[in-house]
């Protein structure tokens, strides 16, 4: 029997980067194949050609045998390739089955439709009703009606790029089963992830790249997650030492925080109390989408709605003052979108110092200290290793993970008291995510309280001293790292916590 | 097949190029349309593009119709720069003249006047286009009332106003009726700083606006916070940047300073009130802003160039029979002009067969 899809030699190249160079992936007929890789590795690109978003510049594509151009993604839903992407392309106020007609041709019935998505839901057991908005599902119900969308089409070959990034540990575990009873049936699946654990438990072949090119092809089943990294970053990967921490007085507290939602689709905070201790670092559970961003722009200051007694620093209430009042006393923040909000991208990275660092040093009488904030980011550049031509090469210049370097040791350099930190190491690759995970814990050790906001349940359990879980804009009670498991985390990311402390709190 | 490929970074050699080009191109297009018209388009671009540098006189002229130019183009890059979207400078140029307008009217006695006096009524002109700038600021600020249609709207407001004034009691009691106030005193009038042109010290004055705007955007940190505004509200909420701040700086700043250019105007070549004291120049100042790269230094280069082509209009209506509308043509192909050669900046062409 031929494989299902074959590609030959695949090459794109862009501008300054080539993308895949000289590609090969065979996926057989009802197999589970994993495409794993760093960010930048070239997985994204691969994976739009296939679905003919991109054409390749070189190479060929053969599908069930034949040669085939995938010219666009309409001739790839004709062959029958489904795609679910990372980013869902819903609109909020519309309803599941109206969202699903619009990818199908003019006058298909709404009644039939939402009778096949209730059909081909319950056969895969995805929950999923067709009425509702979309504004009111969570992440994970979106997600449904992605596949959904996709499964409609009856595909041959069903591509999930990076789809776990935004599930709870149960939802994954329901969302496998769903992939293998597709595969049972005879679809393959292209699973896109650079997580080493699920492709482990759920492929059965796997594809590795590492910068544009194909580093190996294995059975995952018969890899420890130490050789396919190795496959994956050409490393072991780097081992974190975590010292026990010695919490001293809080830093920063929350008290009752309840907050009105800003805008229709926000979410509202209500009841959130916790401390971040000096000298430890609070790990913030949970899945995106819950309060996490409101939570922390009102901690940040970025939105001062608060009651001023609801968040107190160092014993103060700070509710309604400033970002620059707060970040003046010793307050810092390593925002979740690096490009746009945490560095200016035309700006130089010497010029990007100024966004954080506005004190005596390199502000004079209203002037901008030129030399200075140069050789600020020229220690930065240094210290901390970022890939940069150096303090003049513009912010945009830099790869993910060599801002993200450079965003950490510029607010680390503040020596703050209190850092706040949204998804550190997202997107950002392995040996940098050690890099950057090793500087929190140093500024932790140095006293510094440190609150860490991740959607990656691995990180949390590596960094945390104690751990909280935000779910529908509310705050678990804290609990110790050693004392927790990721089974009850996970159940908590569903809101299901006990709400006087329960086992394991502290 | 000629083909427009992205670049992997944007050209700093285009950035250059594109303005000058623009201006080639604007050339380009007038010879085909003195061409069309049945004009030698070779002595018709000659005079529109030499005669008015021709000698003490011509270059002193184009200095006149530099100063308010590109006095209002410097307050108007530190606007753009801010994202404070500000087109409405033609009408705080015209509260400004009134302002200065009024002002002498008031107080010019035929004896007084002097260079104290003469700040002051500068001084008003500063105040009256930052009152009209300020109209827009408060309610984007207070309302969110959208800056383009607001101040837009208020020039029609202002030159309404003015025609009010000078139909009323600004007007001129000896003179016939006609629509304008009386001539300023000598004591009023801004001196000639080449003897026997009519170049006034307001194109010190421009020159000094661009040079400060210069240090104020490259060097201050007040200046960082409006740019950063600008390219990245985000980053700016992050910084802890007040874009209230911001919007109340900017608008002021390009009120002000098109309040001044108007104050000049009136004391400078046209010493009096009438209904019709500015060409366009507020609209010609955004043109000139964006030719000049929103760049203060750069702006002094693009205002030469506008002043050129509106003493090239006046004089190929005389010498050419050509509409007034000639210059707006102009204007508006070197704006054009300006936008299609941006494209190269971030694109190359490609020759593929």
């Amino acid at each position: 029997m031929s494989p299902r899809l074959a590609l030959q030699q695949i090459t794109k190249r862009y501008p300054s980067v080539v993308a895949n160079d000289a590609v090969d992936l065979v996926v057989q007929p009802g197999q589970i194949h994993a495409v794993l890789g760093e960010n930048g590795a070239g997985k994204s690109t691969l994976m739009k050609i296939i679905y003919g978003v991109v054409r390749p510049d070189a190479g060929s594509i053969f599908w069930n045998g034949a040669q085939a151009h995938i010219a666009s993604p309409q001739v790839a839903r004709e062959l029958g390739i489904g795609m679910v992407f990372q980013h869902f392309s819903l609109f909020d106020t519309l309803t599941v089955a109206e969202n699903i007609a619009l990818g199908l041709p003019a006058g298909t019935r709404m009644d039939e439709l939402a009778r096949r998505i209730a059909d081909t839901a319950r056969q895969y057991g995805l929950d999923l009703e067709p009425e509702r908005h979309v504004h009111t599902l969570s992440v994970g119900e979106r997600q449904r009606v992605e596949i959904v969308r996709a499964l409609l089409g009856r595909p041959q070959l069903l591509i999930l790029d990076e789809p776990t990034s935004v599930l709870t540990p149960q939802a994954v575990q329901r969302l496998f089963e769903t992939l293998r009873q597709l595969a049972g049936e005879g679809c393959s699946i292209l699973y896109i992830s650079h997580k080493l654990d699920e492709i482990r438990s759920l492929c059965q072949a796997c594809t590795v790249m590492r910068a544009g090119k194909v580093t190996g092809v294995c059975d995952p089943r018969h890899e420890t997650a130490s050789s396919l990294s190795r496959l994956m970053t050409g490393a072991e990967p780097p081992a974190l030492v975590h010292r026990d921490a010695q919490p001293g007085k809080p830093l920063l507290s929350v008290r009752d925080l309840t907050l009105e939602r800003s805008h229709p689709y926000a979410t509202a905070l209500s009841g959130i109390s916790f401390d971040v201790r000096q000298g430890e670092i609070l790990g913030l559970a949970g899945v995106s989408g819950n309060g996490q961003q409101e939570l922390l722009s009102v901690l940040s200051g970025e939105d001062n709605r608060a009651q001023a007694q609801a968040i107190l620093l160092d014993g103060q209430p700070i509710g309604r003052k400033s970002v620059a009042w707060r970040r003046a006393r010793g307050m810092g923040l390593v925002p979740e979108e690096r490009l746009g909000r945490g560095a200016v991208p035309e700006l130089t990275l010497a010029q990007n110092m100024l966004l954080s660092h506005q004190g005596g040093a390199t502000v004079r009488h209203g002037m901008v200290r030129r030399r200075a904030i140069a050789s600020l980011a020229h220690g930065i550049i240094e210290r901390f290793g970022v890939r940069a031509a150096g303090p003049h090469a513009t912010a945009a210049s830099l790869s993910g993970g060599n801002l993200q370097k450079y965003i950490i040791g510029r607010e680390v350099t503040r020596t703050p008291r209190v850092l706040l930190v949204a998804q550190p190491t997202w997107g950002v690759d392995v040996s940098a995510a050690a890099r950057i995970r090793t500087e929190l814990l140093a500024l932790r050790s140095a006293g510094c309280a440190v609150l860490v906001i991740s959607e990656e349940l691995d990180e949390l359990f590596e960094i945390s001293d104690r751990l909280i879980v935000m779910a529908k804009g509310r705050v678990s009670p804290p609990i110790s790292r050693t004392a927790a498991t990721r089974d009850q985390v996970g159940r908590w990311m569903s809101g299901l916590w006990p709400e006087n402390g329960g086992v394991g709190a502290c | 097949m000629l083909r427009l490929e992205p670049r992997a970074r944007p050209s700093a050699w285009m950035a250059w190029l594109s303005p000058l080009l623009a201006v080639l191109l604007t050339m380009l297009c007038g010879f085909v349309l003195f061409l069309a018209v049945g004009k030698d388009p070779v002595a018709s671009l000659s005079v529109f593009f030499l005669e008015p540098l021709r000698g003490l006189q011509g270059w002193s002229e184009v200095g006149v119709k530099m100063a308010p130019l590109l006095m209002i183009a410097v307050g108007l890059s530190l606007c753009f720069r801010a994202n404070v979207f500000n087109i409405g400078a033609e009408g705080q140029f015209v509260v400004g003249a009134i302002a200065a307008g009024a002002l002498i009217l008031r107080i010019d006695n035929d004896a007084n006047g002097g260079f104290w006096l003469m700040s002051l009524a500068l001084l008003a002109g500063v105040l009256g286009g930052m009152a009209w700038a300020s109209v827009t600021a408060w309610l984007r600020d207070r309302f969110n009332a959208n800056e383009i249609l607001v101040s837009l709207m208020l020039v029609y407001v202002a030159e309404l106003l003015l025609s009010y004034l000078v139909h009323g009691v600004l007007m001129d009691p000896d003179g016939f009726g006609f629509p304008q106030s009386r001539l300023f005193s000598d004591g009023f009038l801004l001196p000639a700083i080449l003897p026997g042109t009519r170049l006034h010290p307001g194109i010190l004055l421009a020159l000094g606006a661009a040079m400060l705007g210069w240090l104020f955007l490259a060097r201050s940190f007040a200046g960082f916070r409006l740019q950063v505004g600008g390219m990245a509200p985000l980053a700016a909420r992050y910084a802890g940047f007040s874009s209230r701040r911001s919007l109340w700086l900017a608008m002021l700043a390009s009120g002000g300073l098109a309040g001044l250019a108007g104050a000049c105007e009136i004391m400078g070549p046209i010493g009096q009130l009438t209904p019709s004291i500015s060409p366009g120049y507020g609209f010609a100042a955004i043109i000139v802003a964006f030719v000049g790269r929103l760049h203060p230094i750069g702006v002094i280069f693009s205002s030469f160039i506008m002043a050129v082509l509106y003493i090239g209009g006046e004089l190929s209506q005389s010498r050419l029979g050509m509409p007034s509308a000639i210059t707006g043509i102009f204007q508006g192909i070197l704006l054009f002009a300006l936008l299609a050669c941006d494209v190269l900046i971030h694109n190359r062409l490609r020759w593929r067969p």
